[in-house]
């Protein structure tokens, strides 16, 4: 049988803080803040991130105090 | 978890191993046009009942059968069902048995009655993926050096190479450490060493390499419909050298 790639977990959290370098202080269902950044592909497309959205992100479970951005829901 | 088999574990996963290719070899001899899925399965659960092993797919995380019957544009872990074989099917098989506490797994997939030459093709490079990076498989190879091999040889032929499923390390569970992608980047990743075991497990689509998970919650298809190869061996880095527990033409 075939092993699914386990190594990213996608979370939904609401941005609590804006920080320097396109890095957030996101605030997740469970009341746990991660430190989280923008990824690349929304950079490239200049899409504003402010304090109140709802964002999705990866996190590593290697690392689970640290998310990449990936989704802004509107 | 990473797992260091002893070479009497390892003598068992060879007869895991055997019990693996004996159900290949017959489920190939019976699977034709007009063959239902479920008979395969049936073929399988005959052969591990009567062999002293147990199975290692049926009741794993839920899994109702004893092999994965993966048809046309069902990459993997296809349960089997009523569905009978047409002419022009390529048929995907997973099966696996556990003896003694240690496991092994393996795949192959074949054309039922003639296939067109896109899928010959599909077959022939996606099986000499796997054959080309078990040569590679020795003490101190790193993963990412198999990984970029595979993963060179699916985009060469303009295959799509499936990312989200990944080989894995085997021994005394189905699936252990380390992950074996098939994809990477040369000289990089995860060393590998004497006493341990892996699955490398090439898949590679038509069209798109995007998968999805169908509404069973194990069915997992290519996102275009297009057809998928999977082939899969159990290779274990014993004290005598690479040994691939389930072929016997290596």
């Amino acid at each position: 049988m075939v092993e699914k790639e386990k190594n990213i977990i996608k979370v939904q959290g609401t941005v609590k803080e804006t920080l320097p370098n396109a890095s957030f202080k996101v605030e997740l269902e469970g009341g746990v803040e991660i430190l989280a950044h923008v990824s690349g592909k929304m950079r490239m497309r200049y899409i504003r991130i402010l304090p109140g959205d709802v964002v999705e992100m990866e996190i590593s479970p290697y690392d689970p105090s640290k998310g990449r951005i990936i989704w802004r829901h509107k | 978890m990473i797992t260091f088999k002893s070479p009497d574990d390892f003598k068992k996963m060879s007869k895991a191993g055997k019990v693996v290719k004996n159900i290949h070899e017959e489920i190939h001899s019976i699977a034709k046009v007009g063959t239902n899925l479920l008979e395969l399965d049936l073929i399988a659960k005959k052969i591990i009942d009567s062999s002293g092993c147990k199975s290692n797919f049926f009741g794993y995380r839920g899994y109702p059968s004893y092999i994965c019957a993966s048809p046309n544009n069902v990459i993997v872990h296809g349960i089997p069902t009523k569905y009978s074989l047409k002419d022009g099917d390529i048929l995907s098989i997973d099966v696996g048995a556990v003896f003694e506490g240690v496991h092994a797994d393996a795949a192959v997939t074949y054309g039922i009655g003639e296939i067109s030459s896109d899928a010959e093709k599909l077959l022939e490079v996606t099986k000499s993926a796997l054959m080309e990076s078990i040569k590679l498989v020795k003490s101190g190879q790193r993963l990412g050096t198999i990984g970029s091999l595979i993963e060179s040889i699916g985009e060469k032929n303009s295959y799509g190479v499936v990312k989200e499923y990944i080989g894995h390390g085997i021994g005394f569970e189905m699936h252990e450490d380390p992950q074996v992608p098939n994809y990477g980047k040369k000289g990089t990743g995860f060393k590998l060493k004497k006493g341990m075991a892996i699955c490398i497990e090439p898949m590679f689509n038509l069209g798109t390499s995007q998968t999805f998970v169908d509404t069973d919650g194990w069915t997992v298809k290519t996102k275009d419909g297009s057809i998928s190869a999977h082939f899969e061996h159990t290779i274990g880095i014993t004290s005598e050298g690479v040994e691939v527990f389930t072929s016997n033409d290596l």
